[in-house]
């Protein structure tokens, strides 16, 4: 198991940082003059060769690579007109448009993601699972014909068009709920979750309907399988069939995948929190790219490549623990 | 043992016929799978014919229309239901009067366009990433296997959105969608290609093939591409709607195509501050967009069993027992 976990880690670091070496290239080299850019359209030439002095723009790209990471690790030192600037291990640098360090910048927008992942997973994990289970037992009766067509559609619907039909009933035409702005759970936990509502609905809705196709069609294979039918052939009632015996192997896909898109969702939520103007991650990164802020856009690409890297072992560990049959190599 | 919609098989009770065929009968037997077939055949045509339908009502997609939106109220086109009139059959777009119907009619033809061209990219390099991962020697393998678990790896919309961010303005974007949706997505049509290579490969009339002769590349070419269309046309049938939420996804963030190029998804991006004075400038994009999506979906449902009636549920993305590897990262949520 260790070794298990520490072979799996290498290998997650190795893709991380081939991941940082190819957004770093795409996003530092590509563009015409990152000096320029960080300088603002007001800029006369001194200015952006001062600029491209202070962020080393004119050393070799592998250097500049080197010190990236460096700065990830240890943290740097920036010389300002005024004195220096020290910026914290994990560094991501400052930020184009307000020289603000940049990991602070994501510290900030991360309680908002997170907060929108748990409760989305939250609905998925009782709604989801349940749907599933549900229209699993009552096969081949109208209730399934409907939970299938329903979570079909469910599949089929991208979360703008979810998001805007909530807003549409519940803010403008029943006006049960004002239009969500955000408050932080540690201002206010109450209006924190009346807030959440619509975008956890919005977001756990939708990716409920994935769950509820794969608890089924999980439930309904484990239900085929040798050991479910000797049991049957022993007596087992159904109920105990399916509670005791089938749900255990049937939830094991469900649990890893839920682990898998809860790493995915700090990079997937971009959609929801646009939608709902919830300042997240997903957010910052939209904001970024159309002022060409390139340390945030980087920093954001870097941390939610790694949240999904390190949520796909996380999901692989889980689904091992709840199925004994799946082996770790 | 799956869904209604997914097995229905037919019984089909006359002589077995053979491949393309059977499939192409198993399909036709399944009412979804035909209704949506229907569905998006018609979206195809509207989109084909977008330039005579516009010049039969007389429109469009990009003359502005101030006369026909009430400037008094922000913009909200006077009539009802968004000004809906024998000239503008689904009425016009409020703030701008441009005309509806012809703005949605040319949003389907990006839609459809980027999706296709997208899915396009995705299947050629899938196939030979996953051809080469299972034919080459050890190191090509190894280099491909990790090139692919960097790419699965990948955020998508995050990196596609930060991609925007450095191409140069001027680059025509539907191009642009196209590639950056088809280069960061094929991670899992070239795992799939792999795994079906490698198991074709122990099979004895690709041995066969090679005994008398015939060099890796013609094999790939005449034994194994044909075997592997099945899986192959089935996976693209997940990924295609993945691909159109993905481009009015794009398009719904201000990443997409360019303004004033119609797109659904910008279209509900803009209807977002709309939906109270003009709900029916939310519901026509929204409406378009779901039911391409749904029949993308349902028709995909139906190749993926008439083409594999046992395993109905072995392709659909993230289901199904996985062992070490964990499945590739989904669309957009």
């Amino acid at each position: 198991m260790t070794g298990y976990l520490l072979r799996r880690l290498a290998g997650a670091l190795a893709v991380v940082l081939v991941l940082t070496a190819v957004v770093y290239a795409t996003f530092y080299i590509a563009p015409g003059d990152p000096a320029r850019l960080a300088c603002g359209p007001r800029c006369n030439p001194e200015q952006i060769a001062q600029v491209r002095a202070q962020l080393s723009l004119d050393d070799p790209v592998h250097t500049q690579y080197w010190h990236f990471l460096q700065g990830l690790v240890t943290g740097h030192d920036y010389s300002t007109g005024a004195g220096v600037l020290h910026c914290d291990a994990p560094c991501f640098g400052l930020s184009y448009q307000n020289n603000q360090q940049v990991t602070d910048m994501l510290v900030e927008r991360l309680p908002a993601t997170a907060s929108l992942a748990v409760g989305a997973m939250a609905v998925w994990l009782l709604l989801g699972t349940g749907t599933g289970l549900l229209s699993a037992l009552r096969r081949g009766g109208i209730t399934e014909r409907v939970l299938t067509w329903l979570t079909l559609a469910g599949t089929a619907t991208p979360v703008f068009i979810s998001g805007l039909g909530l807003l549409m009933l519940f803010c403008a035409y029943l006006a049960w709920l004002p239009f969500p702005t955000y408050v932080p759970l540690t201002d206010d936990p109450e209006q924190w979750a009346w807030n959440m509502l619509l975008p956890w609905a919005a977001l756990g809705l939708l990716e409920s309907a994935k769950y509820a196709r794969l608890t089924r069609s999980s439930l309904l294979e484990t239900l085929a399988e040798d050991h479910i039918r000797t049991f049957r052939a022993y007596g087992a009632t159904e109920r105990s069939l399916v509670g005791r015996h089938a749900l255990r192997g049937a939830v094991a896909p469900v649990i890893a995948l839920s682990a898998a898109d809860f790493g995915s969702m700090f990079g997937n939520a971009v959609l929801t929190e646009m939608m709902f103007g919830l300042p997240g991650i997903g957010q910052l990164l939209v904001h970024a790219t159309t002022t060409l802020d390139l340390p945030v856009v980087v920093a954001v690409v870097t941390v939610t490549g790694t949240a999904v890297v390190l949520a796909n072992i996380v999901a692989d560990v889980l689904h091992a623990a709840a199925d004994r049959r799946v082996v770790l190599r | 043992m799956t869904d209604p919609i997914t097995t229905q098989e037919p019984e089909t009770g006359a002589a077995p016929v053979s491949g393309a065929r059977q499939v192409w009968r198993r399909l036709r037997a399944r009412r979804s799978a035909l209704a949506a077939g229907a569905v998006l055949g018609l979206l195809v045509l509207l989109a084909l014919a977008a330039p005579l339908l516009a010049a039969l009502e007389g429109q469009d997609p990009n003359t502005y229309h101030d006369a026909l939106v009430d400037s008094a109220r922000g913009g909200v086109p006077f009539g009802d239901l968004g000004g809906i009139s024998a000239e503008h059959w689904l009425g016009v777009e409020p703030g701008t009067g441009r005309d509806m119907f012809v703005r949605l009619l040319y949003g389907a033809r990006v839609s459809l366009l980027v999706a296709l061209g997208a899915t396009l990219v995705q299947i050629l390099i899938g196939l030979g990433v996953g051809l080469a991962a299972a034919l080459g020697n050890r190191f090509v393998e190894s280099a491909l296997g990790h090139v692919t678990d960097v790419m699965v790896a990948m955020p998508l919309l995050v990196f596609a959105i930060a991609l925007m961010a450095v191409v140069p303005a001027d680059f025509p974007r539907p191009v642009l969608l196209v590639i950056a949706i088809g280069l960061l997505q094929w991670g899992g049509m070239a795992r799939l290609v792999r795994a079906q290579t490698l198991s074709l490969k122990k099979l004895d009339f690709v041995s066969a093939a090679r005994l008398t002769g015939g060099s890796t590349w013609r094999v790939a070419r005449r034994e194994l591409l044909p075997s592997l269309a099945g899986p192959v046309i089935t996976y693209a049938a997940v990924l295609l709607p993945t691909n159109i939420v993905l481009e009015s996804s794009m398009s719904f963030l201000g990443v997409g195509v360019k303004a004033p190029t119609p797109s659904w998804g910008h279209m509900l991006s803009s209807a977002t501050t709309w939906f109270r004075a003009d709900p029916m400038y939310v519901l026509l994009p929204a409406l378009m967009l779901f039911l391409t999506t749904l029949a993308f979906t349902v028709l995909g449902d139906g190749v993926r069993t008439a083409l594999d009636p046992r395993a109905a549920s072995r392709l659909s993305v993230g289901t199904k027992r996985r062992t070490a590897r964990t499945s590739s990262a989904r669309g957009a949520a």
